[in-house]
């Protein structure tokens, strides 16, 4: 968090897997945690629980958190590496396209319960449960590039249904792999300017050219303003607003008139029963994909009007990458230490604006300004739209 | 119980399983005076026995073909049974409705490309640079639009792009404990208020290779010829026979359904999941806290379908719990007949709980250890213990 407050790029060459022949051979890995195996569950689970750990004890709370548990987390498939080993153990091919077949002989010679655990989605919300004592069943959810954003809508619902006081929402991605980069790079959603690392990802600029994926996790403990102040806790910033609206118009692309994200976002002020001249931020989705920073500029448009150049808005996916799963709430945790700081956190590698994007990005260097109330919003694959809108404590 | 403006009424049904496509078939089966006989698969995937989908004319909710092509088979079958519950709402087309619907789907992960796999993993035999060999590989073999039919949100996606339901879109992962979130976060909303009309369900394709793969891993297959639900052996597998599923409900306010004359299968009065160590009865204390909303119903009228995997301990600790705790209630495990569905398999016990309450069935045995019927359905008691972990229960009654 200090590195990309300050305007310091995370992402770097990928060294978790060789990338000779790849047209992308960056990201925002996350490789300085211990895992006790290198698969996404482990890797997405120990983030999620250090986030988590730091949540709570910043919460002041301990012993059994006792409130629901909301967790976007990426969808999990087999690692490559344990195809190759029931392959290694499994009986010859005996025709092409044969080995699953091959495979499930070999699950029946020998069950591998590690396996299963580690394909299952219900597995590291398991986990966190256990290890944190949540109540009742969790959810573990995906709302694609916005999954992060409705982990948080979905704990702000449950506390408003009077169901909890508090609610512990995660979002952890630690998902990439050779398989999920070449997958990305199918679809172009990728940015192949891999030299220097660190200037590849530029929202709002000309050159943009895809996202850096990325890994990371964010934990918020959600908690009743009524038990919060009760408890004497220590009140970071007012989750005050969610909203959400799908798009129909295509798997990957969003409406042109960007209908949907509009709708979103006014959703989100509505229900913080706040209008648009009373945000002072935006933390933008800002992909830096030529298609998502267009369309979110043109739905902010709609919404904010001519005031729009006048409200800093800057993408801290210019510095950590693309997060996936994570980067609803993670973004939501930069949104929060805006107000906490007054500090603007800066969209960097903005050498070329796009001339047909206006905005006060928040240029390549943070700014200190004093914020009360800031938007963000995440949109996803599969007309997944969602924007939160978070006020600094009532003093 | 009293009538309130938030009750969480089902007013759309849309399920399809081996016994046929819709409402229709399935309601036609819960009426029956003889049990309806299960449909199994048992040579295309040998020695694995899975229920098959039925004969399915995808082009009835899915119009384009382009459309149709963009999925793979679990997708068009959570589109399809979405588009059924929508039409069997009286909501399908209904512009102003669907824009403003919201939507919970519960997800697993789609098809793999079994002949790309195949060929990396063979190659991969002959070869030391293994990490190398996956970069050409995946490069050159896998098609791009494989990933969206991968991708668990993107059924939602495809529902939101055919049907048009677009108020919200959430997608639960987490096998059965995924099917009963789903339903019970649907329901929290609309008891609240934060909702008044949500389609809520899950799919689930059994005849995949690369699924059996995931319960062979702890060899939970039942074996070789179909064998019924309660009584299958231990020396013959672990005891779960998949199924090729797909069950979606709408689910509205009463306010909302009866400002627009919708007929109501039946009310939903509770529905919660839970899970955590299965040691020392815990699983009996957390089932026994789940069921307590159903004490009340009179218990011959009170019909519970039980989506056991048929694996073997679950199974007799449920069929046990059933038994002392909810005795004189029938019992109809519905996994039994159209097999386990996973993410899906709560949704389709509270599709068949739907239909038997709206249309007052005498539902007749699915298995021979269960008892008949003695009184038409009135209330409806579902239950779910997942595979690995998770259990929810709800509670239905009638109007």
């Amino acid at each position: 968090m200090g590195g990309a407050q300050r305007g310091v790029s995370g992402i770097h060459k990928i060294t978790r897997f060789p990338t000779e022949g790849l047209s992308t051979r960056i990201s925002g890995t996350v490789d300085f945690i211990e895992i006790p195996a290198e698969n996404a569950v482990e890797r997405s689970y120990a983030m999620a629980r250090e986030t988590t750990l730091e949540a709570l004890a910043q919460a002041g709370l301990s012993g059994d958190f006792n409130g629901p548990l909301f967790l976007a987390a990426p969808p999990i498939e087999p690692e490559w590496n344990a195809r190759f080993e029931l392959a290694d153990r499994a009986p010859a091919s005996e025709r092409p396209g044969d080995a699953y077949n091959r495979f499930l002989a070999a699950m029946r010679q020998k069950a591998d319960p590690v396996f299963h655990e580690a394909v299952l989605f219900g597995s590291i919300s398991e986990r966190l449960a256990d290890r944190f004592g949540t109540r009742g069943l969790p959810v573990t959810l995906s709302t694609a590039c916005a999954s992060g954003a409705t982990a948080i809508q979905l704990g702000v619902e449950a506390i408003r249904q009077g169901r909890t006081d508090r609610a512990l929402t995660v979002a952890t991605d630690g998902s990439v792999s050779a398989e999920a980069l070449i997958r990305f790079s199918l679809l172009s959603a990728l940015s192949t300017q891999n030299d220097p690392p660190e200037k590849a990802s530029k929202p709002f600029t000309k050159d943009r050219d895809g996202f850096v994926i990325a890994e990371g996790a964010a934990t918020l403990v959600l908690e009743s303003l009524e038990a919060a102040i009760a408890r004497g806790a220590r009140i970071y910033g007012i989750l005050k607003g969610c909203g959400e609206k799908a798009d129909l118009f295509h798997r990957t692309r969003s409406s042109p008139d960007g209908g949907p994200a509009i709708a979103t976002i006014r959703a989100a002020l509505a229900d913080a029963g706040i209008d648009e001249t009373g945000i002072g931020y935006i933390n933008a989705h800002g992909t830096s994909t030529p298609e998502n920073d267009k369309m979110e500029y043109l739905s902010m448009s709609a919404v904010f009007g001519e005031r729009l150049p006048s409200i800093p808005v800057s993408s801290n996916k210019s510095m950590i990458g693309h997060t996936l799963t994570a980067a609803g709430a993670v973004e939501a945790v930069f949104s929060i230490q805006t107000m906490l700081t007054g500090t603007l956190p800066p969209t960097i590698n903005y050498q070329n604006p796009d001339p047909a994007i206006v905005l006060d990005v928040v240029p390549n260097a943070k700014r200190s300004q004093q914020v009360t109330a800031v938007l963000s919003n995440s949109f996803g694959f599969g007309g997944q739209n969602a924007s939160l809108v978070m006020t600094a404590e009532p003093a | 119980m009293s009538k309130s403006a938030n009750d969480v009424v089902i007013t759309g049904v849309g399920i399809v399983t081996s016994q046929g496509v819709g409402a229709e078939p399935h309601v036609a089966l819960l009426n029956a005076v003889e049990p309806p006989k299960a449909r199994v698969e048992t040579e295309r995937f040998a020695p694995y026995p899975v229920h098959p989908l039925p004969e399915i004319d995808w082009s009835q909710q899915i119009a384009k073909r382009g459309d149709q092509r963009q999925m793979e088979n679990w997708q068009r079958l959570g589109v399809f049974a979405a588009g059924l519950a929508l039409d069997d709402a009286g909501l399908k087309d209904n512009l102003e409705a669907c824009g403003s619907m919201d939507m919970i789907v519960a997800a697993g992960g789609g098809e793999r490309d079994i002949n790309v796999d195949s060929l990396i993993v063979d190659e991969g035999l002959k070869r030391n640079d293994r990490e190398q060999l996956l970069n050409e590989k995946l490069t050159t073999e896998l098609r791009p639009t494989l990933f969206l039919a991968q991708l668990s949100n993107l059924l939602a996606g495809n529902i939101s792009i055919v049907h048009k339901v677009t108020g919200s879109s959430r997608t639960f992962m987490g096998e059965e404990a995924a099917g009963i979130s789903a339903i019970e976060t649907a329901f929290a909303r609309i008891k609240a208020g934060q909702s008044t009309h949500t389609l809520v369900g899950g799919a689930f394709s059994a005849e995949r290779l690369d699924i059996l793969l995931l319960i062979e891993a702890i060899q939970g297959h039942a074996l070789g010829e179909w064998h019924p639900i309660w009584s299958r052996k231990r020396g013959n597998g672990g005891g779960m026979i998949l199924g090729s599923v797909g069950a979606f409900l709408v689910l509205e306010s009463r306010q909302y359904a009866e400002a627009r004359g919708a007929r109501i299968y039946a009310t939903i009065d509770a529905i919660e999941g839970d899970r955590g160590s299965r040691e020392d009865g815990r699983l009996e204390a957390r089932l026994r806290d789940l069921a307590r909303p159903a004490a009340e119903l009179e218990p011959q009228s009170t019909v519970v379908f039980s989506g056991t995997s048929g694996f073997h301990d679950l199974a007799q600790r449920e069929k046990a719990f059933l038994d002392t705790e909810l005795s004189g209630r029938p019992v109809r495990a519905y996994g039994g007949l159209v097999g386990h569905g996973i993410e899906a398999q709560f949704p389709v016990g509270m599709a068949f709980a739907a239909l038997s309450i709206g249309h007052a069935a005498k539902v007749p045995p699915f298995d021979p250890a269960e008892a008949p019927m003695t009184a038409p359905a009135r209330a409806a008691i579902v239950t779910t213990i997942g595979h690995a972990r998770g259990e929810g229960i709800a509670v239905l009654s009638a109007e």
